[in-house]
């Protein structure tokens, strides 16, 4: 019986992951017409990468940290210096001259990931040593400085032979083809769910239940801490390295606050504490701000709704719609999640076949549960009731 | 560098410290009772700002600002009422994430009702008055500035250590459960101190923005960091403390910048926060925490 559930699982899994290939072949096999979907899977899966490194050491190890758009700017600036073709770095850094050292150094783009990794895991384990110490709004805030500094010292003129200061790299080669976008991000997830699946990710989560009964057990909470956010910071410098070459070129003024803002509401929305929540919340953020796009153009009447052209009230405003106005309802969404439904979509499991399944089973339990409620309630009012009628009687 | 250049940098420095010093004010005060960062703030300072250019545009300066304050402590308390406080029982870090949630809401919402573009904030002639000493020429905003937050100091003090207000507001940032049972209205001394927190912002904004000739939407968020980061320098709750954190954040940011190294004027805030948390992390003048189990 187990077995064949676990086939079954297996099965769905491949067909699934082939309807994804599929789909991605379809849209490769015509890149032109498809340019626009094209776009949004690739920023969609790259945000994914990133809410997925936030969301392990927030959601996971419970340790609010806000550096993410720090680490990806590190990852930016690492994979767009040593991917740009060496032809064109004398044409880019025309300003500066670029450094000697690193003028001839071209890497493939897996190894100038890699490297970017490599980078943000050391430099996490640097701060890390004195910021994991600090409690929730401390590390939060320290977090967030950190960001800020990096950003300073990437605009800094100072370093212009590596970073080219405030003018940014830029011409970096993009991806060969969707597939090597998604490949990617889907290996870096797949890689931080597996972590968070060991005996590691465990720990984590009894640091983030309870430190101190953690302690006791004989975690080391430092370490852990420490190990989540070296891996969560990597990851977080391949998504910024991933973003650079989507967008093609890696400044600083992409990497303020407001990009960890917007990852942290992509977390918050899927769901503190589960990877797929995650991925469904990037996806979910992405592709709607595209949809929406709507919301910020000037329309009158009769543009939305035919038939009204030539009245007058055809011809009028419609109100509210304005430049603007989406990134408005994303906050009061972002709002709402938070103040009534902070479990966000998938609450702190993983979406799994079997919850997907067992979902219409779910919701008739808690509406039969509901009805029970509402009976036992009734009940309840009508021997009140009996009662109260009873001792006025007497 | 001449004498002149550097006094004159000094009254820079001072008056930048002074404005934020009264948003830093209400950083840790809201920290001292709620436990929480109100990211909010700052971008509450920002709505100020336009609060100030919409006014101006109907009333003289003298009614403007009374409506500039009393529209902040609105904006401010209904903050409190439709985001924090439905949570506060909940996580701590759900409560910071509506912090951030609000100040992404106020951004957004800036961004939307008056659009991005810098607009030009109202230059008001008694506080723009140029005054000559030889070298130096120094408007009053940038001497009242650090004046005006003294006064205001002293005076919030004297709230605090001696009227029962007060008292009460002492005893919610001691033990919020004990405070209630010894009849306390929490929730009215929460919102007291959120009226305090943004009518202070609110003067700060004034004294910021008269400086700095524009507002945009989102020109509170990184002084509202630093503002934070200055509370925590002073020792978090502390309320002299956050003011001489301010004056010390002001002044660094303008001898960075007069150094020649504009770039890091805003990350030398946070190498200052590094500094702090490791070798004196309650701040300067904050009492050493002890950790509850």
């Amino acid at each position: 019986m187990k077995t064949s559930k676990k086939s079954i699982r297996i099965i769905a899994d491949a067909v699934l992951v082939a309807l994804v290939i599929g789909y991605l072949a379809l849209l490769q096999s015509n890149t032109t017409a498809h340019s626009y979907a094209i776009t949004i899977i690739e920023r969609s899966c790259i945000y994914a990468v990133a809410a997925v490194s936030m969301n392990l050491i927030i959601g996971f190890t419970g340790q609010f940290s806000l550096g993410t758009a720090g680490f990806m700017c590190i990852g930016a600036y690492v994979t767009g210096i040593f991917t740009i073709p060496v032809k064109m770095r004398d044409q880019i850094y025309y300003l500066y001259g670029m450094a000697d050292c690193i003028h001839d150094i071209k890497l493939p783009l897996i190894a100038a990931l890699a490297l970017s990794a490599l980078l943000c895991g050391l430099i996490a384990a640097v701060i890390g040593w004195p910021v994991l110490r600090l409690k929730s709004d401390y590390l939060a805030i320290a977090t967030l400085g950190f960001s800020e500094i990096v950003r300073a010292i990437f605009g800094w003129d100072g370093l212009g032979k590596i970073t080219n200061a405030s003018y940014g790299v830029s011409n970096i080669p993009p991806f060969a083809n969707i597939f090597e976008c998604v490949a990617i991000c889907g290996v870096c997830i797949l890689i931080m769910s597996l972590l968070i699946r060991s005996s590691y990710g465990r720990a984590f989560k009894a640091v983030r239940d309870d430190d101190v009964a953690a302690e006791a057990m004989g975690i080391n909470l430092f370490r852990t801490k420490q190990l989540s956010f070296v891996v969560s910071s990597a990851f977080a410098g391949v998504a910024g390295g991933l973003l650079a070459v989507f967008m093609r070129s890696a400044v600083t003024s992409t990497f303020t606050v407001a990009l960890t803002y917007n990852i942290l509401l992509m977390v918050v929305l899927g769901g503190i504490g589960s990877v797929s929540g995650s991925i469904i919340g990037a996806f979910l953020v992405t592709g709607s701000q595209e949809w929406l796009r709507f919301l910020d153009k000037e329309y009158v009447f009769s543009d939305l709704i035919p038939g009204l052209s030539g009245t007058v009230f055809g011809s009028a405003q419609v109100p509210l719609l304005r430049n603007g106005f989406r990134m408005v309802i994303f906050s009061i969404l972002l709002m709402v999640v938070v103040l009534f439904w902070n479990h966000g979509i998938t609450g702190s499991k993983e979406l799994s076949w079997a919850r997907i399944i067992s979902i219409p089973s779910v919701l008739r339990e808690r509406k039969l549960r509901k009805a029970e409620e509402a009976k036992r309630r009734e009940q309840e009012e009508a021997a009140a009731r009996a009662l109260e009628k009873e001792v006025r009687g007497q | 560098m001449s004498l002149s250049y550097f006094i004159q940098q000094l009254l820079n420095g001072l008056s930048l410290g002074g404005a934020y010093a009264l948003i830093a004010i209400g950083y840790t005060m809201v920290y001292g009772i709620l436990r929480m960062i109100n990211f909010a703030h700052g971008d509450e300072f920002m709505m100020a700002g336009y609060f100030m250019i919409y006014s101006i545009a109907v009333f003289p300066w003298f009614i403007s600002i009374p409506i500039v304050i009393a529209a902040t402590v609105v904006l401010g308390v209904l903050i409190e009422r439709v985001a924090y406080r439905p949570l506060r029982n909940a996580p701590r870090m759900s409560v910071m994430i509506s912090a951030i949630g609000v100040s992404y809401l106020l951004e957004n919402l800036a961004n939307y009702l008056f659009t991005a573009m810098p607009q030009s904030y109202p230059q008001i002639p008694i506080l723009k008055y140029v005054y000559n000493f030889g070298d130096i020429s120094v408007s009053r905003v940038t001497i009242l500035a650090p004046v005006l937050t003294i006064v205001l100091t002293v005076l919030l003090v004297m709230l605090v250590n001696k009227t029962k207000l007060g008292m009460a507001m002492r005893a919610c940032s001691k033990d919020q459960e004990t405070a209630k049972i010894m009849g306390i209205r929490v929730d009215n001394v929460i919102t007291m101190t959120f009226v305090i927190g943004c009518a202070l912002a609110a003067v700060g904004s004034i004294l910021y923005f008269t400086d700095r000739n524009t507002v945009q939407p989102y020109s509170g968020s990184l002084p509202g960091l630093k503002c934070f980061v200055a509370a925590v320098i002073g020792g978090i709750g502390n309320i002299p403390g956050a003011v001489v954190g301010g004056f010390i954040v002001g002044i660094c940011q303008i001898a960075i910048t007069a150094a020649g190294y504009s770039v890091f004027s805003d990350a030398f805030t946070f190498v200052l926060l590094f500094i702090i948390l490791l070798v004196r992390p309650s701040g300067l003048f904050g009492e050493k925490a002890v950790d509850k189990v």
